[in-house]
């Protein structure tokens, strides 16, 4: 006689255990979430969308938008560049830089923003030669973009990475054999290999990006219509209680940041 | 993998310019502005760092995060131990649904959870108002806090042990049951020791990243003048009242100890994966954790 997974289904614990579990799961997450939509549809589509067109709303919400596509196309080239680098090549200092790609998951945010302030900031020498060539970075709208690449760094890499290194070697060689040359050869065999892996990296590098808080309000200023990103924006209105304005351009973002993390990983599965 | 020896052997110029470029570019970006915080902390020297480091405030303001930080990791073990066994090795309506909730923080921005736990549980809320009438506010005083920690963190655990579950396969608790244990001795005699190292690993990315929480502590802890701070509230406070050098201090704090349990857990993990898998199994354990990482 086996148990099976429909005979386990009357016991008592598990259906105790499953409705314990529920519970905390609604506490914590699906009744807050359910609070939302109730919010928004008590206040009407009308007021929702008046507070998501306001300007500021909306430069808000196209500045965290247009910043995290900026960082997305550099992230993607760097994080490729990075992850070849450490699959491929042998140097001196490689342990270290492998262990030290995964910093910015695991310093708070808002270190890592303290972090871009010491380097770039205006009072640090680096970020008074940027500003005497008339290219302030820190409080301006190219810190965001820097504060995301940060952020985002490892997504790539580490998408990217272990499919470079689990690749057979003997494509590659077999392009070589022919004549490829070395371009040919990574447009032609290896790029394809590794573009669903790249894609996933940078869906989730975009996803993270729209959110993103600590380390951009260290370095962005937090001016309206210049530095405000959207996530910024919500807190604003938390904070001058404007609930509805900020439930508006959270919706979006939470609408956006979902839509690229479900398509990246659609889009990667039918791939590989 | 050991690189290849015909791509390792010929080194050309164009590849050792790549290796230069991307050394350059990660210095840069990560290991630049790491060097230059610390710089900031050490340079008053080591008196001014303890100094800066035992201000009560700050000690306060560590203490409040330890607090928070063993809470959140106590329960949402407990819960992701919990919610795993019951979506692995349960089939009911709606689990699906559940496990694609489950992900969601990933998704929600610190300051939207933040926003999420005020309207439904703030003192202008039907529930907040009501819980606050007997004596116990949420929003804005320690209880919310330690939901927003549990928000942020919650699939951790579920998804470092759901996948060693399904990899196991439930024969041994079925063999186990069948001698007559009951449901609490096969989860701890059988269950429990094999995805012990799994539980682990969650634990210890809910403890890096609750430490670490900041947006959505900010909105539930309000704008109030002399509030309880939490460390990376603390961070925020000394930077805006602008006294640089206790943020300093504390982030070189944070970011070492968020640091410390990465490098940690990546030892763990490698040393698990070289005793207890088989060479099979353990790639999938390893893209399941990278996946985690990510997060």
């Amino acid at each position: 006689m086996s148990s099976t997974v429909a005979e386990r289904r009357t016991s008592l614990s598990g259906k105790l255990l499953r409705w314990s579990c529920l519970l905390y799961l609604g506490i914590v997450l699906v009744f807050p979430l359910g609070g939302v939509v109730v919010k928004a549809v008590s206040a009407g589509p009308s007021k929702i969308w008046a507070e998501v067109t306001n300007p500021f709303a909306w430069h808000a919400i196209m500045l965290s938008l247009g910043t995290a596509v900026v960082m997305v196309l550099i992230s993607v080239f760097t994080g490729t560049a990075t992850a070849w680098v450490l699959a491929r090549y042998e140097f001196p200092g490689k342990g270290l830089v492998n262990a030290l790609v995964d910093l910015p998951f695991a310093v708070p945010t808002i270190v890592t923003g303290l972090m871009l302030v010491a380097l770039f900031g205006p009072t640090s020498t680096l970020g008074v030669v940027l500003s005497g060539f008339g290219t302030p970075v820190i409080y301006e709208q190219s810190g965001i973009v820097l504060a995301l690449l940060f952020v985002c760094f490892p997504f790539v890499v580490r998408s990217v990475q272990p499919v470079l290194e689990n690749l057979d070697p003997a494509e590659e060689e077999a392009a070589a054999t022919m004549g490829a040359s070395r371009w040919m050869i990574f447009r032609r065999v290896t790029l394809p290999a590794l573009f669903p892996s790249i894609v996933s990296g940078a869906g989730l590098s975009f996803s993270r990006a729209l959110g993103e808080f600590g380390s951009v309000v260290m370095v962005a200023g937090n001016r309206p219509m210049s530095t405000k990103t959207a996530p910024l924006y919500v807190y604003g209105e938390v904070e001058g209680f404007n609930m509805e304005g900020a439930l508006a351009v959270s919706l979006v973002l939470l609408t956006c940041s979902l839509l690229s993390m479900i398509a990246a990983s659609k889009w990667a599965e039918r791939q590989g | 993998m050991k690189p290849s020896p015909a791509l390792q052997n010929t080194m050309t110029w164009p590849q050792r310019f790549l290796i230069g470029a991307v050394l350059s570019w990660f210095g840069l970006l990560i290991f630049g502005p790491a060097v230059a915080l610390a710089r900031r902390a050490f340079a008053p020297g080591m008196g001014a760092f303890f100094e800066a480091l035992t201000d009560p405030d700050a000690i306060q303001a560590l203490l409040l995060t330890l607090k928070i930080t063993v809470v959140v990791t106590i329960s949402n073990t407990i819960f992701g131990i919990g919610m795993a066994v019951v979506l692995v090795r349960q089939r009911f309506w709606g689990r699906r649904i559940v496990d694609g909730l489950l992900d969601l923080p990933f998704a929600v921005s610190p300051v939207i959870a933040g926003l999420m736990l005020i309207i439904l549980y703030g003192p202008k809320s039907e529930i907040g108002s009501r819980l606050e009438s007997i004596g116990f506010p949420i929003v804005y005083h320690l209880p919310g806090m330690i939901l927003a920690g549990m928000f942020v963190t919650l699939p951790l655990v579920v998804r470092s042990v759901a996948p060693i579950l399904e990899e196991i396969g439930s024969d041994q608790e079925d063999v186990a049951s069948t001698l007559g244990a009951d449901w609490w001795t096969t989860f701890r005699r059988i269950t429990l020791p094999t995805i012990r190292w799994g539980v682990a690993y969650g634990a210890a990315l809910v403890v890096a990243r609750s430490l670490g929480e900041f947006g959505a502590l900010l909105v539930v802890s309000g704008n109030i003048i002399g509030r309880t701070q939490t460390a990376t509230l603390y961070v925020h406070d000394q930077i805006e009242s602008f006294d640089p050098h206790g943020a300093y201090v504390m982030s070189i704090v944070l970011a070492t100890v968020s640091f410390c349990i990465l490098v940690g857990l990546e030892t763990v993990q490698n040393r698990v994966r070289q005793r207890e898998y088989a060479a099979e199994t353990n790639e999938d354990d390893q893209g399941a954790v990278r996946q985690m990482r990510r997060h």
